[in-house]
């Protein structure tokens, strides 16, 4: 059954919570007794969205499993600003091994809850874009196959941030990192590179694929719950900007996820067995422009004279996401 | 029970009493017979509560070992050769947290060239990885070692690498002595993780350290290291009373008493090597073995005190360290530093080649009149002709510097005269 | 468990950690002035009784306490307030302004079904005031001031009280059952009211109070001098307005024609057509953009069948005939006369040309201050008399019954500090929620419920309400389409999206705490705050 909206005009569905809400129908993160998987004192820059992804998949996750919970940390800025010793800001069973092999790490926590009897505890590993779609791939692709009983969530930031802002395999066309600069005559991050791992996830027909944003928090909440109702291995890619490496303002990490979403650039989507069931559709259709225009990586693409053919090219991407996915098909509203 | 069996099914019968939990197996030869009996056993369910990972890599195999340990599960791997410096990360982050993974290693040279044959290169590349490295000279032992592994792992929760010479032991079908279930489940406890994923009592594990405490942390790793080195005896100890074999323990003393001239080495070759010796000793040579079975943690007063009346000591070994020369070899001359003992380095049985009784003797009685020259590194069997000639004609097509007009020298190969440099 | 050392941590240990050092600017709730607030002529705190009646059940009754503070005719309100709110609602921005009126109209009718009371609680001041005049300004004034526990007695020149509501609002604007229901709240305060006593000599009789507050309205209508045959019939849009709520029904024969652009002017032509004319039409000598008339009475005369005429003027009046004369506006939009004369059949003619003051009563009040008809007042509705307030139609402003109803709040609230010698409190007014503050993303799409009407046919011939109320379930969306523009409204998206986990929910809603210990002032609470109700403060470093 896909995501119930609530008709509640004054603020409904998008809110966190909403005193007029029956507290069943509030989010995770609107709740006072909510987990805080991720607790404060975390050296995450201001406005971080992987910290707010992670508290808000992790929470949801610990409210799925009744608190049986035990998470995998690939290596990469995540694991860096929770756990600097002596200071961990993790609330439930953590383990960081390295940069590449989470996946496997994973698959093996779940297998040791397995063989010890204790399989009513779960596991969700987790990494950024880089533990998952690059270095990591091999390992994550195994778990997959294997159809192992781990969540595992990429939180894509779309680049190497924790090293210094590199490029990555999820880094998209025309953004400048420290190895893709704006420089010459092709700017930034070059197109036709690149890979969107949700549809090699399907690729596997796992049970459970689902992207989400940090800026639709119950869309998220909700697909974390649901991929704890399967057993085997399940996939969510969240979407989390980075103030830092996009250069962009702090207070901008949900407004960007947004647009990035309402824009067609990020397809918010879910599969089962390798088919797509449901596609968040756009509610508030903007420009790529729009999206683009606040990020500092961008910068290049709008000075003078800027560089329209490259924006029109990523509004292209866009397009094509549009009408793969079918986003601004009949709407819920 | 006395059984006609491959090594690696000795092996695997072992592991599989010992009751591990998670197995993660990628396939590499020539350790694939251990893992693939492993895999008919928890098929079959003759290892029950055992959960076998095939995975996509030996760096995940390693990685899913470190997942199940910190989970609680008694976990094990096998690998070889590539495979175990594929896993290479991977160890350094086991002993780094302290996980106590027990692993097979099956022997095996490293590549390029490819070559799927017996040599120590892999357990070398990886001796300074924080893991104890155990050598098994007889399939017999490589049984035995397992059984004490897990436990040793356990007692002070360090991984431990049993290291059995592919090909040689893995595929060699010997009379072994198994343990029983009741034997070994008397003598290995149920796995108590030292720390532990667990949702009731949750603690965060892999923690980023930095310059104000990482010394601190590596200092208890190798104080760990170092307390093995009472832990292997007294394990060995146990094993024999309950058991009534000795095996395992720090090192084998063979024929040591009054012998001038000791060979060192590990693993199957000691076999050899100590029927070479015996025939020397009937001919009237004082010459000894010292087989090194624990290698890490380096033995050093025990390896000290073995080679402390002997004035000549041989190391043959089936690894070393190229540009520098034997790597055993160095830690021996560590032990026995300020001792009146010359210690020679000789690389033997690479690839594969066959470590003959002939060659050894041949070998052992040119140490033995001090024709060996001590301030280099031998080459056991090495086809000179051939090098020669390779280097000659590399000499053609490139200038060299002196230290490569040295080691043609060395080889008989540079006449006196011989402009340096060339073409 | 025994953990080994540094590589493993006890969990939450970080909260030692204070980020909230790293923090140049910081989160502040704040409270913006809702654009419906800055425009209510009453002073109503709409956004804040609509957060009470978004919770239905008994937020209605908290709402309607809410409104009460203000305003003591929330069901009066919800027929004939020409809702300026609305006009100013940011969700106009979005799609369509919130039906507040609407709403305000279901909390006042469920109070009169629920009978819910107010009751005074300050205790008696010994003090006594006389309010002049029972309309919406006296009335709002007497009810403010019996609520602080002041003695008020209401000098009433008619037969009736509610003034302009009841003599010149007809019945299916306003039901007389609501006006009467909202007046009596009033006199069961205690407030005393004479009927039937105009006051013709202030000066004589303000000694006997301790403070008075004028509220005479505007109940003259304004002449213009038309030359009208013998045969003629032509009357005063208010004065046929009173007589008919006093039961004397005008002749006006088939056709009618009403003269003026006003309000006053729509209720006179619907009124008439309502009394059986044939043809009602509407002579205004500007355009319909220019008619001072509020839009949806035009729209609604207009629905009735009521005729207009523009750009027209009345020169001659004779029986059953008007002469009338085309004119034309000039460059500054002021209509001039082109001398293209015309005529149109009417039996009679109705003047609807404005009203004015009857200030005869004034006479002998020293330092009086009478501009234009009307009775000069400062901003504590204060006259130039000491202790002579006065509000409502006779002063200066703009007249309609919420203008009165907030001229009688202010000048009860003036009233009490001036007997009781204290300053009034510098009224500090917060910058306004404009659009442009808000995240209206969070906010649901939700199209607004508009009222229904009465039928046409019965529009026609008889006086019941035209506009009819909202039944509960839809009062209450329309009333969850607000915004809360500028202020909480406790929907948990600060406490949700703080990376740092650096808001603090307190249980009760709109209880939220920034953890200054934490927070690093990353600005995304304020961004992603739906109504604007956070804001960045730079620390002081």
């Amino acid at each position: 059954m896909p995501f119930q909206e609530i008709k509640l005009y004054q603020a409904g569905t998008f809110v966190a919570g909403n005193r007029l809400l029956d507290p069943e129908q509030r989010s995770v993160q609107a709740r006072t007794g909510r987990s805080n998987s991720l607790t404060s004192g975390h050296r995450a820059c201001q406005g971080c969205g992987e910290a707010l992804g992670a508290r808000y998949v992790l929470d949801a996750a610990m409210r799925a499993t009744d608190g049986k919970l035990v998470a995998v940390n690939s290596t990469g800025c995540l694991e860096v600003f929770s756990t600097p010793y002596p200071e961990s800001s993790w609330q439930l069973p953590w383990l960081h091994s390295l940069f590449g092999n989470g996946p496997a790490v994973a698959s093996g926590v779940a297998a040791a809850l397995r063989a010890t009897g204790r399989d009513d505890s779960r596991v969700v590993g987790q990494a950024g874009d880089g533990g998952t779609v690059d270095i990591g791939f091999g390992a994550l692709s195994g778990m997959f196959e294997r159809n192992d009983d781990v969540l595992f969530v990429c939180y894509d930031n779309e680049g190497y941030m924790n090293t210094g802002v590199q490029r990555s395999g999820a880094t998209p066309p025309g953004a400048a990192t420290a190895t893709t600069k704006a420089l010459g005559p092709e700017p930034g991050n070059v197109f036709g590179q690149g890979k969107f791992v949700p549809l090699i996830a399907m690729a596997h027909e796992i049970p459970y694929v689902a992207t989400a944003t940090v800026a639709e928090l119950r869309d998220l909440e909700y697909k974390v719950e649901k991929a704890m109702s399967f057993h085997g291995a399940r996939y969510l890619h969240v979407f989390v900007p980075c103030p830092l490496g996009w250069r962009a303002a702090a207070a901008d990490t949900i407004k960007l996820a947004r647009l990035a979403k309402e824009s067609g650039v990020f397809p918010v989507f879910e599969a089962e067995h390798g088919e797509v069931t449901e596609v968040s559709r756009i509610r508030r259709q903007v420009p790529v422009e729009e999206y683009l225009r606040p990020q500092g990586r961008y910068a290049h693409l709008f000075g003078d004279p800027g560089r329209p053919d490259v924006v029109a090219r990523i509004q292209a991407r866009a397009d094509r996401n549009i009408a793969r996915f079918g986003l601004l098909g009949e709407g819920d509203e | 029970m006395r059984s006609q069996l491959e090594g690696s099914q000795a092996v695997a019968r072992a592991v599989a009493l010992c009751r591990p939990q998670v197995i993660a197996a990628y396939p590499i030869s020539p350790q694939t017979h251990i893992v693939e009996s492993l895999s008919d056993r928890v098929r079959t369910g003759e290892l029950a509560g055992c959960e076998y990972l095939l995975v996509d890599s030996e760096f995940s195999a390693m990685s899913a070992c470190i997942g199940a340990s910190a989970a609680g599960a008694r976990s094990y791997t096998a690998t070889s050769s590539q495979g175990l410096l594929f896993m290479a990360e991977a160890l350094f982050n086991t002993s780094g947290l302290g996980l106590p993974v027990v692993m097979t290693l099956a022997n095996r040279a490293i590549g390029a060239p490819i070559n799927i044959w017996n040599d120590h290169s892999d357990a070398m590349a990886m001796r300074d990885s924080g893991w104890i490295q155990l050598y098994a000279e007889s399939n017999q032992e490589a049984v035995d070692l397992h059984v004490q592994a897990f436990r040793l792992a356990e007692s002070l929760s360090v991984p431990v690498m049993v290291c059995m010479d592919g090909f040689v032991l893995t595929h060699a079908f010997e009379e072994v002595d198994l343990p029983t279930q009741e034997q070994v489940d008397a003598f290995l406890p149920p796995f108590v993780p030292q720390q532990l994923l667990d949702p009731d009592d949750p603690v965060t594990i892999g923690a980023m350290v930095g310059p104000e405490a990482f010394a601190e942390v590596k200092y208890l790793v190798h104080a760990t290291q170092v307390a093995a080195l009472d832990e292997v005896p007294a394990i060995a100890a146990d094993f024999e009373r309950a058991f009534g074999r000795d095996s395992g323990g720090l090192l084998k003393r063979y024929r040591l008493e009054d012998a001038e001239t000791v060979v060192v080495a590990l693993g199957s070759v000691l076999g050899t090597i100590e029927d070479v010796v015996d025939s020397l000793r009937d001919d009237g040579f004082r010459i000894g073995v010292l087989g090194i079975t624990c290698f890490r943690p380096w033995p050093h007063d025990e390896v000290r005190a073995a080679l402390g009346d002997a004035t000549r000591v041989v190391v043959v070994e089936r690894a070393f360290a190229v540009g520098a020369g034997g790597i055993v070899g160095q830690n021996v001359r560590d032990a026995t530093r300020g001792l009146p003992v010359v210690v020679q380095d000789v690389v033997a049985g690479l690839g594969g080649r066959p470590i003959t009784r002939t060659s050894l003797r041949g070998l052992f009685e040119d140490v033995v009149a001090d024709r060996l020259d001590a301030s280099h590194l031998h080459f056991l069997d090495l086809d000179v002709e051939l090098v020669q000639r390779e280097l000659a004609r590399s000499r053609a097509r490139r200038r060299s510097g002196p230290h490569a007009e040295h080691m043609l020298r060395d080889l008989g190969t540079v006449a006196s005269g011989t402009p340096h440099g060339g073409g | 468990m025994d953990k080994p050392f540094a590589i493993t941590l006890d969990v939450g240990s970080s909260r030692a950690n204070k980020t909230g050092s790293w923090r140049t600017e910081r989160a502040v709730y704040t409270n913006r002035m809702p654009p419906c607030n800055d425009a209510c002529p009453a002073g109503e705190d709409i956004q804040g009784w609509l957060y009470e009646g978004e919770e239905g059940g008994a937020g209605y009754e908290h709402a309607w306490r809410r409104i009460m503070e203000d305003n003591p005719f929330p069901a009066i309100m919800g027929r004939v307030c020409y809702h300026p709110c609305e006009t100013a609602c940011n969700r106009g921005h979005l799609d369509e302004a919130v039906g507040i009126n609407s709403v305000e109209r279901f909390i006042g009718d469920e109070a009169i079904r629920q009978g819910w009371t107010v009751a005074v609680t300050a205790p008696p001041s010994g003090r006594h005031v006389l309010v002049v005049g029972a309309g919406p300004s006296g009335l709002a004034a007497a009810y403010h001031l019996a609520l602080l526990g002041h003695a008020v007695t209401i000098k009433e020149a008619g037969p009736m009280a509610g003034g302009m509501m009841r003599f010149g609002i007809p019945r299916y604007r306003l039901a007389r059952d609501v006006l009467d229901a909202e007046v009596q709240r009033i006199l069961d305060l205690g407030v005393v009211l004479e009927l039937d006593a105009k006051v013709t000599d202030l000066d004589a009789l303000r000694s006997e109070y301790d403070a008075v507050f004028l509220a005479v309205g505007a109940q003259l209508g304004k002449r213009a001098y038309v030359p009208a045959g013998s045969a003629a019939h032509v009357l005063d849009a208010v004065d046929m307005l009173r007589d008919l709520e006093t039961g004397e029904k005008p002749l006006l024969g088939r056709r009618v024609a009403v003269y003026g652009g006003g309000n006053t002017a729509m209720d006179a032509a619907r009124t008439a057509k309502r009394l059986g004319a044939a043809e009602a039409v509407v002579v205004y000598r500007r355009t319909k953009d220019r008619m001072p008339a509020h839009e949806s009475e035009i729209a609604e005369a207009e629905d009735e069948g009521v005729l207009f005429t523009w750009l027209t003027t009345i020169t001659q009046v004779d029986a059953g005939r008007l002469v009338v004369e085309r004119m034309e506006l000039d460059g500054a939009g002021v209509p001039q006369p082109t001398g293209e004369l015309d005529e149109l059949e009417a039996d009679s003619l109705i003047l609807a040309l404005g009203q004015e003051t009857d200030l005869s009563l004034l006479e002998g009040v020293p330092d009086l201050v009478v501009q234009d008809g009307v009775v000069a007042v400062g901003p504590d509705m204060m006259t130039g008399c000491a202790g002579v307030f006065a509000g409502g139609d006779m002063v200066p402003f703009e007249r309609s019954v919420t203008v009165a109803v907030g001229h009688g709040k202010r000048a009860a609230h003036h009233i009490d500090d001036w007997l009781s010698g204290t300053a009034p409190e510098p009224v500090v007014r917060p910058a306004l929620a404009t659009f442009d503050t808000l995240n209206t993303w969070y906010y649901s799409d939700a199209p607004r419920a508009h009222r229904p009407v009465l039928d046409r046919a019965r529009r026609e011939s008889t006086f019941d309400e035209v506009v009819l109320g909202h039944d509960e379930s839809t009062a209450l969306l329309e009333a969850r389409r607000c915004l809360s523009c500028g202020n909480c409204f406790g929907c948990d998206n600060c406490y949700g999206v703080c990376p740092d986990n650096a808001v603090l929910k307190l249980g009760d809603p709109k209880a939220y705490l920034i953890d200054l210990d934490y927070c690093k002032g990353c600005g995304i609470c304020v961004a992603e705050c739906p109504s604007g109700a956070i804001q960045m403060v730079p620390e002081e470093i």
